[in-house]
Order: structure tokens, then C-alpha cells, then sequence
């Protein structure tokens, strides 16, 4: 699979700085034409023949005097949070926590202390930057429900006012179909009126709908794939079919950055799991051959099948997948490919067909194509889509079709308007635009935040932007100067990154429009200089005139 | 002594100087050579059989995996579901066929009450659909709070946190707390999302014979035997106990009281499943709880759907703030999945009110269902399953034929007639292979509020009808 020649290809963007990073990470330099140096660039796992387009996807190196402070600051929270424990055991400081009953003190403690030390002392001092509660569509802004607390974040009041027209940069509403009005809701609404919202039963005993089963053709012929099937949830979308899919003495090859839903199920499959570096095709190649060849562990009998689980784009790394190259190895070695399109459907390729019409790709070379209806037609659920035996085994097998509810018709309704307008089948071309409109948006933001010094990571067409604050300190400090100046943010540190990783995650809409998007950049520049974030060394001098692919935002707009 | 040793020293050195170089040389690396087999590592076995890349290739070539999923034949019995048009309540139409519903989990008729279809609508021109993220990342709405004080209230607990799917509910509720190394005493008629969420937790689980107390105090008694033999591990170890309060799979109640005395004798936590009970048993819905009028703080986590009797989606844990806080950062279905779209979280609100402002709507459930239990009672060649006042009953094959398909044809057969008599039943539906203990295949008989005494006996009587027909 080694390329050795770096410019064989012309239009071989897909460079891949293949140089494990601290935390054991590929890190990917990005680059452009004109700042290209050999030396840099290493074209390894270039295979540029498979790309239809440009792969540009950027992970900059964490500086090291930044990842020296950020340490220094988890040392500091970290005394002081032994310190305090220390004061509240005491009873110098006032103790927040909630208590066990005193009948039941003498039964084994339900939590282990230290499991619980970085919450008490880390993540309740920045705690309000998660769980804001929200009182109106979460579109392009929202109202939030203001809240204080008066004993640093243990408990929260809510003051009775309400934060008006906060510009939403934290809802995955990727394709603007979180509305009230409009075409859906009229649709989701007359659904309420006529079916209600619960439906009691499941699928295989009194709850199969005609509406579901019409849902699941659409599904189908949106994916260009012979069968789809629906749930309820996304997230036991993953969790309760891919105990169907493999089994004892199966391998899952799972790369390292998977959902928490797609490890669960991976773990209840009762396979063995081995774990590839996120995205990197080296790594997973090396864990194909090696359990070909070496079979299953002590006994060495060959292993019964493979299955490859990956996402169309991360949602914590903005980082698409190398669907080509997974592709060619896949079929290489024989093994099964799970795709998992929770935020790349929709969101992805011309006609939003995510990750596989992104790369120009044929859907029956995905397997298990999976995806979720939460994000980009803004309702619930989620879905599997496939071959028709495929399809059939799970009818048959799948947990969720024969223990678990089935889905809320208001909430099918909200699909099949949306997707059919995605489609184009509602004989207007709003779909269509918003599509366009995403694009545009997510390689206009990507780029001027870019110009501005922040590290941005990720690819250059996903709509998701994490950009990087690393020191713990600067994850509530972000969330909240950002509200301050009316724009919702999600940050996100330990656990959900890498410790010295701490992000703020952006998540770009087609609803949003470019006096927002351009308010949302200003204020981010702003809180950027007082926050001292802008800790990019890859200077990206503004240019109007540098050569995008088709999706660039007119020269007169910037 | 000393002298002699000196002499012996010197005689070493002598010897060292006359010996020829190619000895020294020889010796020296001798010497070396045994350092390094004293350091090099053992070597692995994989190592001693090297393949070359070859044999490698070949062994890729060779290698066949079983295709991703087995066949499965045309005519499978759970492929080609009943299809519903319309709405899915009291009236319904099952493959073109208007029927009365005896299938569907609406036990209050909530789903088709206009007040809630209402409410949701509102809250639909208000919020949308969707909540495009899971609760941390703004997909915390005000009637999600809502719902979680007022299910408290109703419940009369401290919290309540609601998920977005009933089935994983409990299923991430156990792994929450129980993890590696704890143990779960469980009963065996235990329904599947039980089931999954013990899988999940990777915690030692010790099933007890269904509803058998004699059989969990042994267990208990073995467990307290283990640890005064280990006391330092047993400090350590957590322990719950997980039941149903009204079985899905036997209709039966779960004896709570002994329950509650075994949890405080052995110091095990109880956690108590209600999807069947809540909005069921109690005078006022409160569940099985209420019904043996046992202490709500005596439990340290109730679960229940919100599917059955508030005839919405989703689910709810509740109990005392000490243990249900824990689920917001550890409950995966909860932090990791999207929230409840606010639409049904309104409806949800609407039939509790709906619930707390007529409770005489348990008493008339409560008569329905013995009503009902009363009614099947006699029928040729079947046997009816469950309390009198479980709302979900099962007829089960006195007489088995000995194997499950046949059993299984018989009862679609038995459904089939009813269907064609306007009467909505259904199988009850479990994933054979999977379920570790797989009940006897049974026809699911549902009651609900809006079934009326004739419906009741018309129902009865077409049941008796085919039994006589189509078991002889």
C-alpha cells in the first residue's frame, strides 16, 4: 500500500504527516501549495489515485510550552482539589455533596472516592457551560433559560429570564431542519392531531406502522442501498445490532476515537476487539494481516469474520474518514465494513448522501451503512441500511425490532418531509441549497479562523470545527465570555479528549447565515486575543485570491 | 588459611599472564556470550515460526469468512410483521382489518386522548421536532426539566432523569453504578433491557429462581459466607439486587416486602424495574410501590418506560438524589445519545396530569383487569398467566406439542382467527437464542382502560372459539 513518490500525483492532497504524536495520535500537517516543503511533507499513505477530491485534513502539533502550562494547570486544580476534599472532610468548607441515607451508611459505599474527585473538583467549576437549558428551536440562535448559582455551580437557580437570539454554534442542526414551521412541522403536526405520539408496541407484535415501513423505503432509495431498516434511538442503533452482526470468535476492528455507542455494542457483541490509531490506515492494515495470519489468540483458529467499525466524521476531531482506503482494504483482506454516519449524512457530498457520495463511492461497498436521523433532518432515531439479507437478519434478529418501542410517528413524519426534501422529491430545490449553503459556510468558516491563528482541527469540508484552547482554565472561560457576548458554544475537555486536548467545538448549520457566521467569527477573534488563544504557528496569511475548490465563498464576501 | 588463599590469588594471576592470547580471546567471548543469552529476552513462540511474507500472502489468500449475516428463510415467522394503518389505538386497523386493540401497551388509552395530542402539538409549533443534540450540548430544553421535577413529584422521590429510549433505560442504569467486580443477584424471569444493561456491566451476576426468596437468601447467605472468608474484598464489593415490580415475561408481582427485608438483613441495593406497574398498580399509579404501600426511600432506583401507560417515548429512572445525579455523567444512554424530542416529553407532562387529577382511572384499569383475567379463565386447551391485575397477560399451550415452531403455529393460528374476527392479538415476541431464560411461547392479551365489557367478552369468546377450533 506504500507510496513512495510524494508527487506522483498532482492533485495529491491527501498529505499525511504520518508522525505519532504524544498521545499516540497521527498527526497530519497541513499545508497548502504555496507553503509546501518537501522536507514536511511525507506522502506515505498518500494513495491519491484513490481520491476523487482534495483531502486536506489538519491536526497542528500541540506547542510545547502550552502543553507544559496545561499540565501544570491539571497539577494546580489538583492539589487544591485534594486541599479542599481535605477542608470538607474537616468541615472547614461547606459540603455540597449529596449524602447517603443514614439507614443505609453501613452498606457498601455506592461510589469509590476517587471516582468521583474530578467531578466534584474540576468539572463542577465550570459546569455551567454544559447542559444550558434551552427554551425554543435550537436552529440558527436560540433562547436560552438564564440560570446563576450562588455556591459556585453545586446548585442552579433559575432567575425567570430568558437570553434572547443567542446564535447557535452547538446544535448538530447541520441541514437547518430544527424548525417549527414550514413544511415538516405542518407534516409532523397533522400526524400528531390524527395518530398521537406514542405507539405502545413493537415493531414485530402490534407497532409496525405502514408510515414506518414507508420511512424505511425512502431510507433505501436516499442511501442507494436494497433495504434499510429504522429505530428509535441512534445511540441503540449501534449498541443493540452489532450483537446481531458478530459474535463469539468474530474480530471487530474499531478505531480508537468510536462513539461510545459503537464500543458498547462492540463489548455486548462478545467478539474480540482490537483497536486501530484513529484513522490511520497503516495501523488498521498492520491489525488485518496480523489476525489473518496469527488467527485467534492461543487456539490460532482462523477468525470467523471481521468487521470494520469506523464513522463518516468524527464529532469530537471534525476529521473525515478514508473511506477509499478503508474500502481497498476491506475488500483486500475480505473483512466486513460497519460505517457509522451519524453527523456525515446529510451533511456530506452534493446531494447529502454523507461520506460515501462525498468520495464518489458505491454504497454496496459499505456493508453496514448506519446513520442517525437526530442531526441533519433535525428529528430522532436512527437507521441500518444494506443488503437485503442484511436487512431481513435484523428484522429477524435485531433487538430493538422485538423489544423496543417503535418509533413516534410525528418524529417518522419529521423524516420523510425532510428527506424527501433533501431529495428534491417535494419538487422545490430548498434541499438542494441547503446543501450548498452547508458547504459553503463550514470551507468559509474553517478558513477565516484559520486566518485568525486559532488551531483548528480537522477537515476542511466538515461542518464540524473543533478548535483547540487546551489549558482547563479556558474551557469554562471560552463558554462563558462567548455567552456573555450572546453565542452559544460547546467546549469540551477531559474525558471526552485527550487530556491536554481541550476544545471548543463548533458545529456549522445551514441556517446560518453569513452576518451570523461573521458576528460568531468577530466575537470568537475577540474572546481569541483576551483569552490569548490564537496559538496556531502556521500563519495563514489572508489572501483573496488563493485558488479553493468549487465550494469558495465569492471574493466580494470577504 | 589466609596465607593460602593469598597464594592461590597470586597463582590466578600468574596463570592469566602466561595463558596465549587466543585463549583470553576465546574466554572473553565466552564471557560475552553468556551475558547476552543472561539478557537477550525470552524469545515469543510466534517468533520461532516466523513466516515469511509469502506464506503470509497465502495464508490471506486462503482465508474465507463466514458471510456477514446466515441466511434467513422467505417465510420466517417474525419477518413479515402485521402492518397498522392508522392511529395504534383502542380502534385499530391490523392488515386492512379494523379491530379492537388487545395488543398495544396504551393501558390509560392515553394515546389517542386529544388533550395530549394537544399538548404535543403545541409544543411541536414551539420547540420543532428534533433536539439536535444530547443534553450537555444544548439538548437540555425547559420541558425536559419540566418532566423530570414532575415525574419526582409524582413519584414522590427527590429526582428523576428521563432517557429517550424506554429500553435503555435500565440498561444503562446498571452498568451506571455496577462495574467489574460487583455483584447482581437477578431474578431469572428477568426482562431482556435487564438483561443487556447486567452484559453491559460486566459485573458477576447471580440469577435466583423467579420469584423464589428462599432461593435469593441462599445465594446471600453463600455470598455473606464468601465474604467473612474475604473481609477485605468484600468492602469493596457493591451488590444489587434487580427486579422487575410486575414481570413483562410472567405477569406476576414481585414480592416486594421480602425484598426490602432481605435488602436491609444482607445490605444489598434494590433496583426496581416498572414499565409494567407504573401507572398501573397503586390508587394512585404510583406502581408496585404503593401497591404493597412500601416506602419509596426503601428503593434505591425505580425504573420505568414511558411508553406503556403515559403512551409516549422514552423512559425515566427516579429515586434519591445521592444515586440518580450519578446517571448524568455516567448513564450512557443519557449522556451520549440525543435528548427526548420536546413534543413527547409535553405529552408525557399532559397524561400525568391527566393521571394525577382522575386517579379513579387505576381503580377502573385495576377492574378491567381482573375483569379480563376472569374472562379467559377456562379456555379449552390454554392457560392463562399473571395476577388478576397484571395488564399484560399471557395464554400459554396447556399442553405443549414439544416443539417451539409448532407451539408458536398453533398460538399465530389462534391470533390469525381473532384477527379475522376483529379482535387485534398478538405473540409475544423474544429473540430465542439470546434470552437467557426463554419463556414458553404465549399469546400477549392486553388490557386497557377503554376496552369495554362487551368488547371484553366478545374477546374471551373468539379466544375460546378458535381454541376449541384449532386445538381440538
Amino acid at each position: 500500500m506504500t507510496e513512495s513518490a510524494g508527487n506522483k500525483n498532482e492533485d495529491c492532497h491527501a498529505a499525511n504527516g504520518v508522525k505519532p504524536g504524544k498521545n499516540g495520535m497521527v498527526k497530519n500537517h497541513h499545508h497548502h501549495h504555496q507553503y509546501q516543503k518537501q522536507e514536511k511533507v511525507y506522502h506515505a499513505a498518500c494513495n491519491g489515485e484513490l481520491y476523487s477530491r482534495p483531502f486536506i485534513e489538519s491536526f497542528e502539533e500541540t506547542p510545547m510550552l502550552v502543553a507544559v502550562l496545561t499540565y501544570m494547570g491539571y497539577g494546580i486544580l489538583t492539589i487544591f482539589g485534594y486541599l479542599r476534599d481535605f477542608m470538607r472532610e474537616w468541615k472547614i468548607e461547606k459540603c455540597h455533596i449529596a449524602r447517603e441515607r443514614e439507614e443505609q451508611k453501613d452498606f457498601v459505599p455506592l461510589y469509590q472516592d476517587f471516582e468521583n474527585f474530578y467531578t466534584r473538583n474540576l468539572y463542577m467549576r465550570i459546569r455551567d457551560s454544559w447542559n444550558r437549558p434551552i427554551c425554543s428551536v435550537p436552529g440558527a440562535t436560540f433562547d436560552l433559560v438564564e440560570r446563576s448559582s450562588n455556591d459556585y455551580n453545586w446548585t442552579f437557580e433559575y432567575t425567570g429570564r430568558v437570553v434572547k437570539d443567542v446564535i447557535n454554534l452547538g446544535s448538530y442542526n447541520y441541514l437547518g431542519f430544527a424548525e417549527n414551521t414550514g413544511a415538516c412541522a405542518t407534516a409532523a403536526g397533522e400526524v400528531t392531531v390524527k395518530f398521537g405520539v406514542g405507539v405502545a408496541s413493537t415493531r414485530q407484535e402490534m407497532g409496525n406502522l405502514d408510515r414506518h415501513e414507508e420511512l424505511e423505503k425512502l431510507v433505501a432509495s436516499f442511501l442507494g442501498v436494497e433495504s434499510a431498516m429504522a429505530f428509535g434511538m441512534g445511540f441503540a442503533t449501534n449498541s443493540m445490532n452489532i450483537p446481531a452482526l458478530a459474535g463469539k470468535g468474530c474480530l471487530i476492528l474499531s478505531d480508537e476515537l468510536n462513539h461510545a455507542s459503537l464500543v458498547l455494542g462492540a463489548r455486548l457483541s462478545g467478539s474480540t476487539i482490537r483497536v486501530f490509531k484513529h484513522n490511520n490506515m497503516q495501523s488498521l492494515e498492520k491489525l488485518l494481516r496480523d489476525a489473518i495470519v496469527h488467527g485467534q489468540p492461543r487456539t490460532h483458529r482462523p477468525w470467523k469474520k471481521i468487521l470494520i467499525l469506523v464513522e463518516g466524521i468524527y464529532s469530537m476531531e471534525g476529521s473525515i474518514i478514508r473511506l477509499p482506503e478503508v474500502i481497498a482494504l476491506k475488500k483486500k483482506y475480505k473483512a466486513y465494513l460497519y460505517l457509522d454516519e451519524a453527523h456525515s449524512i446529510g451533511a456530506l457530498g452534493p446531494n447529502g448522501g454523507g461520506v460515501v457520495e462525498y468520495f464518489g463511492l458505491d454504497p454496496k461497498d459499505v456493508d453496514v451503512m448506519m446513520g442517525t436521523f437526530t442531526k441533519s433532518f433535525g428529528a430522532a432515531g436512527g437507521y441500518i441500511g444494506g443488503r437485503k439479507d442484511l436487512i431481513d437478519y435484523l428484522r429477524t434478529h435485531s433487538h430493538s425490532a422485538i423489544y423496543a418501542t417503535s418509533m413516534s410517528l410525528p418524529v417518522v413524519e419529521q423524516i420523510i418531509t425532510s428527506m424527501k426534501c433533501i431529495m428534491g422529491k417535494d419538487g422545490t430545490t430548498i434541499g438542494r441549497s441547503r446543501i450548498q449553503r452547508l458547504a459553503e459556510n463550514t470551507v468559509y468558516f474553517r478558513r477565516r479562523l484559520r486566518e485568525m491563528g486559532f488551531i483548528i482541527y480537522g477537515n476542511n469540508d466538515s461542518p464540524v470545527v473543533p478548535m483547540m484552547l487546551y489549558m482547563p482554565a479556558k474551557i469554562g472561560a471560552f463558554g462563558r465570555e462567548m455567552l456573555k457576548r450572546n453565542i452559544g458554544v460547546v467546549v469540551v475537555g477531559f474525558p471526552a479528549t485527550p487530556i491536554i486536548e481541550s476544545r471548543a467545538r463548533f458545529c456549522i448549520s445551514a441556517a446560518h447565515t453569513k452576518e451570523m457566521l461573521d458576528r460568531a467569527l468577530d466575537v470568537i477573534s475577540e474572546v481569541g486575543d483576551l483569552l490569548q488563544l490564537k496559538y496556531s504557528r502556521h500563519k495563514v496569511i489572508p489572501s483573496l485570491d488563493r485558488p479553493f475548490d468549487e465550494t469558495t465563498y465569492e471574493e466580494n464576501e470577504e | 588459611m589466609a596465607s593460602g588463599q593469598q597464594w592461590v590469588l597470586v597463582e590466578m594471576v600468574q596463570a592469566f599472564y602466561e595463558a596465549p592470547a587466543y585463549h583470553l580471546i576465546l574466554e572473553g567471548i565466552l564471557i560475552l556470550w553468556i551475558i547476552r543469552l543472561l539478557f537477550s529476552k525470552t524469545y515469543k513462540l510466534q517468533e520461532r515460526s516466523d513466516l515469511t511474507e509469502k506464506e503470509k500472502e497465502e495464508l490471506i489468500e486462503e482465508w474465507q469468512p463466514e458471510p456477514l449475516v446466515p441466511p434467513v428463510s422467505k417465510d420466517h415467522p417474525s419477518l413479515n410483521y402485521d402492518v397498522v394503518t392508522g392511529p395504534p389505538s383502542h380502534k385499530i386497523i391490523v392488515n386492512g382489518k379494523e379491530c379492537i386493540n388487545f395488543a398495544s401497551f396504551n393501558f390509560l388509552g392515553l394515546l389517542d386522548n386529544e388533550r395530549v395530542k394537544l399538548k404535543a402539538l403545541s409544543s411541536l409549533k414551539k420547540y420543532g421536532v428534533g433536539t439536535c443534540g444530547p443534553r450537555g450540548f444544548y439538548g437540555t430544553f425547559d420541558v425536559h426539566l419540566e418532566l423530570e421535577e414532575r415525574l419526582a413529584r409524582f413519584m414522590r422521590t427527590e429526582e428523576a432523569i428521563i432517557y429517550s429510549y424506554g429500553f435503555a433505560t435500565i440498561a444503562s442504569a446498571i452498568p451506571a453504578y455496577s462495574k467489574r467486580g460487583d455483584i447482581i443477584f437477578v431474578d431469572e424471569a428477568a426482562c431482556f433491557s435487564i438483561q443487556k444493561g447486567l452484559q453491559a456491566s460486566r459485573s458477576f451476576v447471580k440469577y435466583f429462581k423467579h420469584n423464589d426468596m428462599e432461593d435469593l437468601e441462599r445465594l446471600l447467605k453463600e455470598q455473606e459466607i464468601e465474604d467473612q472468608r474475604n473481609p477485605r474484598k468484600a468492602k469493596v464489593i457493591r451488590r444489587f439486587i434487580v427486579v422487575e415490580g410486575l414481570y413483562i415475561n410472567t405477569a406476576d408481582l414481585c414480592p416486594l416486602p421480602e425484598l426490602v427485608k432481605l435488602k436491609y438483613r444482607y445490605k444489598v441495593r434494590l433496583f426496581l424495574e416498572e414499565s409494567m406497574s407504573f401507572g398501573v398498580l397503586g390508587e394512585h399509579g404510583r406502581g408496585v410501590t404503593e401497591h404493597f404501600g412500601v416506602n419509596m426511600d426503601d428503593i434505591d432506583l425505580i425504573s420505568a418506560n414511558m411508553e406503556n401507560a403515559l403512551a409516549s417515548i422514552g423512559g425515566f429512572c427516579c429515586g434519591r438524589s445521592f444515586v440518580i445525579d450519578h446517571q448524568r455523567l455516567s448513564g450512557q444512554g443519557y449522556c451520549f445519545s440525543a435528548s427526548l424530542p420536546p413534543m413527547l416529553a409535553s405529552a408525557a407532562i399532559e397524561a400525568l396530569d391527566i393521571m394525577e387529577e382522575d386517579p379513579g382511572i387505576f381503580r377502573v384499569l385495576q377492574d378491567k383487569c381482573k375483569h379480563v383475567h376472569e374472562a379467559l379463565q377456562g379456555t379449552p386447551g390454554l392457560k392463562v398467566v399473571g395476577e388478576p391485575l397484571a395488564p399484560a397477560l399471557h395464554l400459554q399451550l396447556e399442553n405443549s406439542t414439544g416443539s417451539r415452531t409448532n407451539d408458536l403455529k398453533l398460538l399465530r393460528a389462534i391470533v390469525n382467527y381473532s384477527l379475522e374476527r376483529h379482535i387485534a392479538l398478538t405473540l409475544a415476541r423474544y429473540l430465542d437464542k439470546e434470552e437467557r431464560f426463554l419463556p414458553l411461547p404465549s399469546i400477549r392479551v392486553v388490557v386497557t382502560v377503554e376496552q369495554t365489557q362487551e368488547e371484553i367478552e366478545k374477546a374471551a369468546q373468539c379466544i375460546r372459539e378458535a381454541a376449541v377450533k384449532i386445538l381440538k
